[in-house]
């Protein structure tokens, strides 16, 4: 194993010092530095086109929506904006937001020669993701459902299997001995969520077209499932429920004339959902920086000579592999903890006040990261 | 700081579309798939719990023919013993009957043997008797005729029961 990996940074320093040559051939080349945040950031954000393979130019085109200051609809191909150009439809101008603009990347819309951000509804690289995604998550699920409806009782193999057990394991290991005689009710809520996230967690580690789209990295989208979330607890909270939450069980002076502990309460029932963003969203973004970080690595140090770049080359594509190979595991991880999170707050405001129940205040969720 | 500003369009499409598919999962996917499943693991509790018992029942089944075997064996023995005897005791049983059958059949017959020769007695004395007034009837009528004459009656008639006996 050793001795494999040291001919392939052989491999790699040889092949360093060959592209340093070429560089030195063209030195007016090397004067273009990278900019390094840029392109992360480029890569974490959304865009109107999505990516293809070993070209910085082209882009598949994807449709713009937008409602203009004029007050009407606009819808364009992408590629009509595409490398700064503008486009005119009717009576609105439209391009996208330059490096100095106030809205870099963002489509704008201008009007006296000011820019302004229309009500952008277009199909971004990350709402196609969305749409990959929940096309994907349908199918699956349904080709189980499929089965059951046509096969009865019999044992589904391959990716029906698969599927069939993830669902189980999540139905009979999270929901079940959480919600207990509820868990029918919001078991298809909790299935779909996690699917979902699962679904957009692996298609985001997938570097070309299907994937790479950095949805659930995207505040807006974790921010949707936590608003979710919350609408499902509190629509079904119980009386219990709010009773707990405006005048809970504590001494009286904690309550009244100061309502100390409804304070913290009603700010629980808001920090849950925010929570529930913030992980999904942080974990997610934070495991695409790093792979997007180490592979820069490779160019932030060709400069400065063969060996540089042949060792970082080695080493960032050791820990790239490294870190990606720990998303998928963050991925399945963060989809579980999310559908889990949900389940328990859920569970939280459908308990009954007759029954003896731990107090939830102390019930604390290991962090994974 | 653009990473941590929601963009509008992309909450509006990702709440249509998670809508779109929890609806058609909730309609068509998770319900028949929960169903299905735990009707599946019913099926096969079920099918486990039919085995064992079945297996259970089996070995009882086996238990018992093999009890009922012993059983059926040991009657059968004492049943022969039984007969063994019975058929002995029949026998001895109609032997006595038969010895004591024959025993009153012989009492009876000695009884009207005895009868017969008593009655046959009491008729040969009472014949004897008759005889005898008739001898005597006679010998007295001839005693008043002739001394000779009496005398020949006398042996006459001594003859002629001679003769009868």
């Amino acid at each position: 194993m050793i001795k494999r990996l040291l001919i392939l940074m052989i491999a790699f320093l040889a092949a360093g010092s060959a592209s340093l040559q070429a560089s030195e051939a063209a030195p007016a080349d090397s004067a273009k530095a990278i900019n390094p945040k840029e392109i992360i950031f480029e890569h974490l954000g959304d865009g109107y086109g999505w990516e293809v393979p070993f070209s910085h130019e082209k882009r598949i085109p994807l449709p713009v929506i937008v409602f203009g200051k004029d007050g009407g609809i606009h819808c364009f191909s992408s590629s009509r904006v595409a490398h700064g150009a503008t486009y005119t439809d009717g009576d609105a101008t439209f391009k996208i937001g330059g490096h100095d603009s106030k809205y870099k990347g963002k489509l704008v819309e201008i009007v006296d020669g000011e820019e302004f951000r229309p009500l952008d509804f277009s199909i971004t690289k990350n709402v196609a993701g969305i749409f990959i995604t929940a096309i994907l998550v349908v199918l699956c699920v349904l080709s189980v459902a499929r089965w059951h409806a046509r096969m009865g009782h019999k044992a589904p193999r391959k990716g029906v299997g698969l599927m069939e057990t993830a669902i189980t394991f999540i139905y009979d290991s999270a929901i079940k001995p959480v919600l207990k005689e509820k868990s029918m009710k919001f078991a298809p809520y909790l299935l779909t969520v996690f699917f979902f996230i699962l679904f957009m967690n692996l298609l985001g580690l997938i570097v070309i077209f299907p994937g790479g789209a950095n949805l659930t990295g995207n505040i807006a989208v974790t921010l949707t499932l936590a608003v979710l979330t919350f609408l499902v607890t509190n629509i079904f909270g119980t009386k219990h429920y709010w009773k707990e939450v405006f005048w809970p069980d504590v001494p009286v002076w904690l309550k009244f004339p100061l309502p100390i502990m409804p304070v913290i309460e009603i700010f629980g029932v808001f920090t849950k959902p925010a929570a529930l963003t913030v992980r999904l969203f942080a974990n997610m973004m934070g495991g695409h920086m790093i792979v997007l970080v180490l592979t820069l690595l490779i160019f932030i140090f060709a400069p400065m000579g063969a060996f540089a770049l042949g060792l970082s080359s080695v080493i960032s594509v050791m820990f790239s592999v490294f870190m990606i190979l720990i998303d998928v595991l963050v991925s399945c991880i963060q989809a579980y903890v999310f559908m889990m999170l949900s389940c328990m707050f859920i569970s939280f405001a459908q308990e009954e006040g007759h029954e003896s129940h731990p107090k939830h205040e102390t019930v604390t969720v290991p962090d994974t990261k | 700081m653009e990473l941590f500003t929601p963009e509008v369009g992309l909450i509006f499409w990702m709440f249509v579309a998670f809508a779109i598919v929890f609806l058609i999962l909730y309609k068509w996917g998770w319900p028949l798939i929960i169903k299905g499943v735990e009707g599946r693991a019913d099926l096969i509790d079920k099918g486990v719990e039919y085995a064992q018992n079945a297996k259970e029942q089996l070995e009882h089944a086996r238990e018992q023919s093999e009890q009922y075997m012993a059983e059926a064996r040991k009657q059968q023995a004492e049943m022969l013993r039984e007969a063994d005897k019975m058929k002995s005791q029949i026998i001895e049983e109609a032997r006595r009957e038969a010895q004591q059958e024959a025993r009153k059949v012989m009492d009876q017959a000695r009884l009207s043997i005895e009868q017969e020769r008593k009655e046959a007695q009491q008729q040969f004395r009472n014949e004897v008797s008759t005889f005898a007034l008739d001898i005597a009837q006679k010998v007295v009528r001839d005693q008043l005729s002739d001394q000779k004459a009496q005398a020949r009656l006398v042996d006459s008639l001594l003859d002629e029961m001679e003769k009868q006996n």
